[in-house]
C-alpha cells in the first residue's frame, strides 16, 4: 500500500512538471505574436524605451492609419494587399481543379498508361530541372513579371496529389458501379459523387495550398520585376528592411509601429482560417499517402 | 500445323488488341480528365529537365541559348576547383547537421510530454498554441526576428526583446544579425520555433495508436509512468523515428531557400550562402546561367543519390520508405 502511495506521488510530481514545462513552451511560442500585436498598437517611443511588453503602454491605431493612409503607405498596400488575396483565390481555385481532377484519373486501376504517369509523378518528386531551366521555362512561355507565374508552375502539389488520389480510390465502388449502371459517365460520377464524398478531404487541401499562397515569397521574388505588382509579403518585406536613411523624402519613414502593424496584417489572415486548419489537422489524411 | 498455331496467335493478338481499345474507349472520359494533371507535369516538371543542357555552355543572361558556346564539363571544373565549392558545403552541412542534432529530438520529446497529458481539452490547446508558428510566412517570422534582435537605435534606447536578454546574460552588446558566426544559430532557432509543433503531428498520430491494453497490463503488473514511457511508449514509436530520421538524412542537402535568403546580408553572406542561395544570387540576379544550372544540376544528382540511399536503408531496416 505505502509503495502504491509513493510512486503515485511520484507520477503526480512528474504530471505536474509535465503541465508547468508545456504551458510555458506553448506561451513562448506564441508570445513574439503577441508582442508584435501589442507593439502594433503602441507609439514608437514606447517600442524604443521598453525591450517587451503584452499591453501597449499608450494605446493607439495610428500606425494602422498610417499604413492605410493614402497619402503615405496606403496606395502600395491596399493594391498589394489585393494582388495577394486574388492571387490566394485564383491560385487555390486551379490548385484543387488540376489536383481534384488529376487524382481521380488516375485512382481507377484499370487504366492502362497509369502506372506511366505515376512514375512520372514520383520522378519529379526526387529529380527536377533547378531553379534556373525552370526560370526560364516561365520566361520562355510568356509569364514573367504575371501572376500566372505566380499560380501555374505551382499548379499541383504532387504530394497532395497522392493523398487526395488514395483518399478517391478508398470510396466504396459500388456507388460508382450503380451509377454507371444508370447512364452515369466518369465525369459525371466524378462531379456528382466523389467531389461531394471528398469535400472534408479537398477543403483540407484547399486550405493548405490558400496558405501556401497568402505566404509564398520566393515565387514572387523570382518572377516578378514590376514592384506595382509586388504582393502583400514583398511589400512586408521592403517595409521592414527600410531603414531610416534610404527612404524616400516625402514620405514619413517606416517607424517600428507601422512595421509592427504590416507584420500584424501579413499574419492575421492565417490566424482567420486557423481554426478551420486545425479542425482537419487529423493525422489519417497526412500520413502514410505516398504509396503506389 | 504451324500456320494454324500463328493463326492462333494472331487471333489473340487481335482479341488482346481489341481488349486494349475497349478498355481506352471505356476509360476515355478518365483520360479526359488526366490531361489537365499530365500536362501540368510535362510542362513545368518534365521540360525543364531538358534545360539542364544550360549547365554545359557557357550562357549569360541577354545571349541566345542556341549560340552560346558549348563548354562540356568545364562550369563544373570551374565550381570544383575554386573555393565556392567548399564554402557552399560547408555551409550547407553545417546548417543541415546542426538542424539534425539538435532540431530533430525536440518534435520527439514534445509528442512524448503530449502524450502524458490526459486532460483532452488541455491537450487541444497546448497543440493550437505550438502549432501557430508553422502556418506563419516566412517572411512574417524573419520580420519579427529582426523586430526582437535589433540593437538600439540611440544611445539610451532599449533595442529588441532577444537583444536586451543576451545583452542581460553576456553583458555585451551583440548584434547577432550582423554577425556571421551568429547566422547558424539564428537559422537553428527560427526552425526550431516554426517547426517544433507542427513536427509532433506524425509522432502523435503514431502514439494514437499505442493499444491501451498494454498500459492496463503494465499498470497492473505495477509499472509506473517513466516505465510505461520507456517499455511502452516510447518503443512503439521507434519505427517513426528511424523512418523519420533516414528520410531526413535523404534530403541533408536541402537547407530551405526561403528562410536563408531573408535572413542574409552582405556582412553573414561567408557563412549563410547554400547551393540554393548561390544559385539564385548569381544565376537569377547576376545571370551567369550555365555556370548556376550546373551547380544546381550536382545538387540535384547528390540529393537523388542520398534519396536512394536513404529509401534503401529505411526498407533494409524494415520500414516502409518513400517508394
Amino acid at each position: 500500500m505505502i509503495s502504491i502511495k509513493r510512486r503515485s506521488v511520484g507520477d503526480m510530481l512528474g504530471e505536474i512538471i509535465i503541465y508547468v514545462v508545456l504551458t510555458l513552451l506553448a506561451i513562448l511560442m506564441v508570445i513574439p505574436f503577441i508582442y508584435v500585436i501589442a507593439a502594433s498598437f503602441a507609439t514608437d517611443a514606447d517600442i524604443q524605451s521598453k525591450p517587451l511588453f503584452i499591453f501597449p503602454p499608450t494605446p493607439t491605431i495610428k500606425a494602422y492609419e498610417q499604413v492605410f493612409d493614402m497619402n503615405q503607405y496606403g496606395a502600395t498596400v491596399i493594391r498589394s494587399l489585393v494582388v495577394s488575396i486574388l492571387v490566394t483565390v485564383v491560385g487555390t481555385i486551379t490548385n484543387l481543379f488540376f489536383t481534384a481532377t488529376m487524382a481521380y484519373g488516375l485512382s481507377r486501376s484499370d487504366l492502362k498508361g497509369k502506372k506511366f504517369v505515376l512514375n512520372m509523378v514520383l520522378f519529379t518528386m526526387v529529380f527536377g530541372g533547378g531553379m534556373i531551366p525552370t526560370f526560364l521555362l516561365v520566361k520562355g512561355l510568356g509569364m514573367y513579371d504575371s501572376y500566372a507565374a505566380l499560380i501555374l508552375p505551382g499548379a499541383i502539389s504532387a504530394y497532395n496529389m497522392l493523398i487526395v488520389r488514395n483518399f478517391f480510390m478508398e470510396l466504396p465502388g459500388s456507388l460508382e458501379e450503380a451509377a454507371s449502371i444508370d447512364g452515369c459517365s466518369d465525369i459525371g460520377i466524378f462531379v456528382k459523387i466523389a467531389l461531394p464524398l471528398s469535400l472534408p478531404c479537398l477543403a483540407t487541401f484547399g486550405l493548405f495550398y490558400a496558405v501556401g499562397h497568402w505566404n509564398n515569397y520566393f515565387g514572387a521574388l523570382l518572377y516578378l520585376d514590376d514592384q506595382k505588382k509586388y504582393p502583400f509579403q514583398l511589400v512586408l518585406r521592403n517595409l521592414v528592411m527600410q531603414s531610416q536613411d534610404n527612404s524616400d523624402p516625402n514620405v514619413e519613414p517606416p517607424g517600428d509601429a507601422l512595421k509592427m502593424a504590416v507584420i500584424v496584417i501579413g499574419t492575421v489572415p492565417i490566424l482567420c482560417v486557423y481554426p478551420f486548419l486545425q479542425k482537419y489537422f487529423a493525422a489519417g489524411v497526412m500520413v502514410g499517402a505516398v504509396k503506389g | 500445323m504451324a500456320k494454324a498455331q500463328s493463326a492462333a496467335a494472331a487471333g489473340g493478338q487481335a482479341v488482346a488488341k481489341q481488349k486494349t481499345k475497349n478498355n481506352i474507349w471505356r476509360n476515355r472520359w478518365m483520360y479526359a480528365l488526366l490531361v489537365p494533371g499530365f500536362l501540368f507535369f510535362v510542362i513545368f516538371k518534365i521540360l525543364p529537365l531538358w534545360g539542364i543542357l544550360i549547365g554545359f555552355k557557357a550562357y549569360y543572361a541577354g545571349l541566345s541559348f542556341l549560340n552560346s558556346e558549348c563548354v562540356g564539363f568545364q562550369n563544373f571544373i570551374d565550381f570544383f576547383a575554386g573555393s565556392d565549392f567548399w564554402r557552399l558545403f560547408k555551409n550547407t552541412m553545417i546548417i543541415s547537421f546542426m538542424n539534425l542534432i539538435f532540431f530533430f529530438p525536440l518534435p520527439i520529446i514534445l509528442s512524448l510530454l503530449l502524450n502524458e497529458i490526459k486532460v483532452q481539452w488541455y491537450k487541444s490547446v497546448l497543440q493550437t498554441f505550438v502549432y501557430v508558428p508553422h502556418f506563419v510566412s516566412m517572411v512574417v517570422i524573419a520580420s519579427i526576428t529582426f523586430m526582437i534582435l535589433k540593437t538600439p537605435a540611440m544611445e539610451g534606447q532599449a533595442g529588441g526583446a532577444l537583444y536586451t536578454i543576451l545583452h542581460s546574460i553576456t553583458g555585451k552588446n551583440i548584434d547577432v544579425l550582423q554577425s556571421p558566426s551568429s547566422i547558424y544559430w539564428v537559422l537553428l532557432f527560427q526552425a526550431i520555433w516554426k517547426e517544433t509543433g507542427w513536427g509532433t503531428v506524425i509522432f502523435l498520430a503514431a502514439l494514437a495508436g499505442v493499444d491501451v491494453e498494454q498500459y492496463e497490463a503494465a499498470i497492473v503488473d505495477g509499472a509506473n509512468r517513466w516505465q510505461q514511457l520507456i517499455y511502452i511508449t516510447v518503443p512503439s514509436i521507434l519505427g517513426t523515428i528511424v523512418t523519420m530520421f533516414i528520410l531526413r538524412m535523404g534530403s541533408v542537402l536541402d537547407t530551405g531557400f526561403e528562410q536563408i535568403i531573408l535572413m542574409q546580408n552582405t556582412l553573414n553572406k561567408s557563412n549563410s550562402e547554400t547551393f540554393d542561395t548561390y544559385v539564385y544570387n548569381y544565376g537569377r540576379v547576376g545571370g551567369d546561367y550555365g555556370h548556376t544550372t550546373a551547380v544546381s544540376l550536382f545538387k540535384s544528382i547528390v540529393s537523388l543519390t542520398c534519396i536512394q540511399l536513404a529509401n534503401r536503408a529505411a526498407k533494409a531496416v524494415g520500414q516502409a520508405g518513400l517508394f
